[in-house]
């Protein structure tokens, strides 16, 4: 049930990019900012969720968090897509100096070279990093 | 314009600049705040990578935190411009939007 | 110009919360609109008014609430982010069955939606954190 203080503005559709650049479980950086992405997706905007540097270690396969006493919230990426969050992009250059494929990630996402993230950030209208 | 690209990060403990001037496309701004200062010295290591980035993007300085970490506009890289707060919210406004390096 | 703030870090750890005051009060002067002040992660911690810093330090949260005050500002904490971190309004008190409440003058506590509310809303977005 929608809160009082969701409750969706008047206004136009933006393009939002949530530039995701951190590791998870050391900080909450990740958790929180895939909060702010699950409550922005009521709000029908234009949504990217990018990962770059660290940020590319958040959609990492098999996390298995029991030992460290700490909820894994990777599951929840893969749930993007019922919330009508599909643009999801990796930069290759970040994947690859950590020793990563696509194959290591629990999401289907595109990956695009520095050169064309960079494009992409100049299109959008709001860029949310933390 | 393009975008401002705000960084806060030393560049000798993280790679922050480098990210920064990795995904900032020519005429971007490249502005250097809180400990992110450290990058705007000439001398350093990294002196010469912020002289090379001057061919595509202004790069700005905020003073404050200059003058707050003991150094001064003679230890700053000739053309990286300082800019006050005030400075600092011109920038916001003249790009068309800001991504902060965090 | 519209412009909105986001403060993802604590005071004092971090210079984070100094240097969003400085650019409020530039922007303020400068005659620019503050839609909004968002503070989200440790940032939530800006606003409680519990804290006292020695007498010779700044006290931060004291000078948000100065600014809000002084130019109508409105100030909003996260409301997912203050519950982590044990800051309360007194409604939230009340629906948490806590003893007491400690948010500082000025300030209020509301969902992640006016996050993104104020993005739509904003020509401007700057953020500040670590």
């Amino acid at each position: 049930m929608a809160e009082p203080w969701e409750d969706e503005p008047e206004g136009p559709v933006r393009k939002f990019m949530y530039v995701n650049r951190r590791a998870p479980y050391g900080t909450i950086y990740a958790l929180e900012s895939l909060e702010v992405v699950l409550i922005a997706a009521a709000f029908e905007q234009d949504v990217t969720l990018v990962f770059m540097d660290d940020g590319v270690f958040q959609i990492k396969k098999g996390q298995s968090t029991e030992a460290i006493g700490v909820k894994n919230f990777s599951p929840t990426y893969r749930a993007l897509e019922g919330y009508d969050v599909e643009k999801l992009y990796v930069e290759r250059e970040s994947l690859e100096s950590r020793g990563l494929t696509t194959d290591d990630l629990v999401v289907p996402v595109q990956v695009l070279d520095k050169d064309q993230l960079a494009a992409l950030m100049e299109e959008q209208e709001v860029i949310l990093s933390f | 314009m393009a975008m401002l690209h705000t960084i806060n990060k030393s560049p000798f403990e993280r790679r922050t600049l480098d990210a920064a001037l990795r995904h900032a496309v020519k005429g971007s701004g490249i502005l250097l705040i809180e400990d992110g200062v450290y990058a705007a010295f000439d001398g350093t290591i990294v002196a010469d990578k912020v002289k090379a980035a001057m061919a595509d993007h202004e790069i700005y300085v905020l003073g404050p935190d200059v003058s707050a970490r003991g150094m001064s506009e003679e230890h700053v890289i000739s053309g990286v411009k300082i800019v006050d707060y005030d400075g600092f919210v011109d920038l916001v406004t003249q790009y068309d939007k800001v991504q902060s390096w965090l | 110009m519209k412009l909105s703030i986001l403060v993802n870090e604590g005071p004092y750890q971090h210079q984070a919360a100094d240097t969003a005051i400085q650019f409020t009060k530039a922007a303020v002067a400068k005659g620019h609109e503050i839609f909004r002040v968002f503070f989200y992660h440790d940032g939530v911690n800006n606003g409680t008014r519990f804290a006292v810093p020695p007498q010779d330090d700044r006290n931060i949260t004291a000078q948000w609430t100065a600014l809000a005050e002084e130019h109508n500002l409105d100030l909003v904490l996260c409301i997912a982010a203050a519950q982590r971190r044990g800051i309360l309004d007194e409604n939230e008190a009340k629906r948490q069955g806590k003893d007491g409440n400690n948010i500082a003058p000025g300030f209020r506590i509301s969902g992640l939606g006016q996050l993104i509310e104020a993005g739509i809303q904003s020509e401007r977005l700057v953020i500040f954190g670590d």
